[in-house]
């Protein structure tokens, strides 16, 4: 499965075991991640979805090294990023996170934005991370927004050039943290086949969080629903949908009957945090 | 004139007979609007103004205030006189010696403040503390402070812009998104690249709201200074006592629409010098502009 697509990467393999988080709330402990092991091989989209405030993100921003776990390790191509006697994950453009309402800098065009990477770690001159910027957004279908401010763009576009700006460092995961859950329908969709389509050029690790079953299913390798606080897999599906996949897959019998069985246990994981008074987030 | 001719634009008549001379002329609704609002204010404060002459007896307050027509008349006076124009330029010069001062000393104190609590935790209570009392407050002690009268007014204006700029910046470096800050530093951005590239631009827009704000304070305590103080180096010489010397020195000499020509010109001045703020922040952030 997925075999001609897969093969090519040999980078970005993230290995989660038994990762403990536990978040002080007011002098009281709150496990928001207890013994969680997920295993993602190089190259694959794994799609993460769970009740809301499930500690997905904190998963997420563990891996991204924007804070740090209190038991159990993280491993990225075999090498500690976080673990036994290192708490939190050095911060790097291996790992690149694409947030929900972007994070892409208003006061830089979108060339600036997409440069900015390769410039800052003096990796590439000035006139070269330009030139690769323009290119990259040329692929992308983002010709002749170079110039424009992130402002000027409809939200859509803005997560276009975010993911662009993450790709020009070669990072060996992308960490998307509900990307698209402001966008409305049309637009989701068509951002759904421009990330497959950047996948199937780089094949980059996506690690990608989402409250959209449908989003999950389309987009990912595998789907990984996730329990209520405490988090943890509660069952990983196989999506045997092969690439390339397009939307019209959506309307498949095969597509359906996923749909209804991963709904099924997202639902009662859902109804658990709701019974629980979980907050949104 | 014919409908032909009115149709034919022909000659220099024809423009005028077009029916789209009126409304251009009138702008749009808001701004007509402003203009019947200034027009009505001028009409009330003439009829007002000049009740003692046809009413036998003043209106109060308003009777008592000179009328437009006598502060026309002063200020073209006032137009050629080099004492006006000297108060015009000693104030200016005021404000932007103080206001200059707020604005290098502010943005520093701001940034310092909001990105190292340590800073933040020694000064901002002392900061909070001396805020509340007004600047005018300080006039008496600045002056026994300050070796010259020109200092202790600089200071003073100071004060004024100081405590508006400071407290925008530290608000403006708050509201940066700290995912914008995460980002950065995953595309491997330093903290000196990440205070250049990120807080710096991310602050320049509150940097602007505070000095537009802070230039408007600056021309209050300005005014209010030069007539507690005496008008400064020029003492009661009317050419160093600048526009607040002026209004006073007009009530003292009892050249009432001289006063109204005064506060006038501050008006006009605080109007002028925020405009020009905004105009060169505009500049520095064509980001918001194009948004």
């Amino acid at each position: 499965m997925n075999a001609p697509f897969r093969q090519a990467r040999t980078r970005g393999a993230i290995e989660i075991s038994d990762v403990v988080k536990v978040y002080d709330v007011g002098g009281a402990p709150v496990q928001a991640v207890d013994h969680c092991s997920l295993s993602i091989p190089a190259g694959e989209i794994c799609m993460i979805v769970g009740p809301s405030g499930c500690g997905k993100t904190t998963l997420l921003n563990a891996i991204a090294g924007f804070h740090g776990i209190d038991g159990g390790a993280i491993t990225l191509d075999g090498a500690v990023l976080c673990g036994p006697g290192r708490p939190t994950a050095s911060i790097g453009s291996d790992r690149i996170v694409v947030f929900q309402n972007g994070a892409l800098f208003p006061w830089k065009t979108n060339l600036e934005n997409v440069a900015f990477g390769p410039i800052v770690q003096k990796t590439l001159g000035k006139k070269e991370a330009r030139e690769k910027a323009r290119a990259l957004m040329a692929d992308a279908g983002l010709g002749g927004y170079e110039n424009k401010y992130p402002g000027e763009l409809s939200s859509g576009l803005q997560r276009r050039v975010e993911i662009v700006r993450a790709l020009i460092n070669d990072p060996a995961v992308l960490l998307l943290d509900e990307p698209y859950r402001a966008l409305d329908a049309l637009s989701k969709s068509m951002m759904h086949e421009a990330l497959l389509e950047t996948w199937y050029r780089t094949g980059v690790t996506i690690f990608f969080i989402t409250h959209d079953l449908e989003e999950a299913i389309f987009l990912g390798h595998r789907v990984v629903a996730m329990t209520s606080r405490p988090c943890r897999p509660k069952k990983i599906f196989t999506i045997d949908i092969p690439h390339p996949r397009r939307y019209d897959v959506l309307t498949s019998p095969r597509f359906r009957e996923l749909a209804a069985e991963i709904s099924a246990v997202v639902d009662e994981e859902a109804m658990k945090s709701f019974a629980l008074g979980e907050k949104e987030g | 004139m014919t409908n032909a001719a009115a149709a034919q634009p022909s000659g220099d008549l024809a423009p005028r007979a077009q029916p789209g001379w009126l409304s251009s002329l009138a702008f749009d609704v808001s701004t007509r609007r402003a203009v019947i609002a200034i027009v009505a204010a001028l009409i009330f404060w003439q009829v007002g103004s000049t009740s003692r002459a046809w009413l036998g007896a003043p209106l109060p307050v308003i009777g008592a205030v000179p009328s437009p027509d006598s502060v026309l008349r002063a200020w073209s006076r006032l137009l050629f006189d080099t004492g006006y124009w000297q108060s015009w330029m000693w104030s200016t010069f005021r404000v932007t010696l103080g206001f200059a001062a707020a604005t290098l000393a502010g943005v520093p104190f701001g940034l310092a403040i909001a990105s190292n609590p340590t800073f933040r935790g020694a000064a901002f209570p002392v900061f909070e503390l001396l805020r509340p009392i007004p600047p005018l407050a300080w006039v008496p002690a600045s002056i026994i402070f300050w070796p010259t009268q020109e200092l202790s007014i600089a200071f003073v204006i100071f004060l004024g812009g100081f405590y508006t700029i400071v407290l925008n910046v530290v608000g403006g470096a708050a509201a940066i998104d700290v995912r914008l800050i995460q980002s950065a530093r995953s595309m491997g951005a330093s903290r000196a690249t990440i205070f250049r590239r990120l807080i710096l631009p991310g602050v320049l827009p509150s940097i602007g709201v505070g000095m537009e704000v802070a230039i408007g304070v600056t021309w209050e305590v300005v005014v209010a200074a030069e007539m507690i103080s005496g008008g400064g180096s020029g003492g009661a010489a009317s050419s160093g006592g600048g526009l607040g010397f002026f209004i006073w020195n007009s009530y003292v000499g009892g050249a009432y629409p001289d006063i109204i020509v005064g506060m006038i010109s501050i008006g006009i001045a605080g109007y002028l010098s925020s405009a020009l703020i905004r105009r060169g922040v505009a500049r520095l952030t064509p980001w918001l502009r194009r948004a």
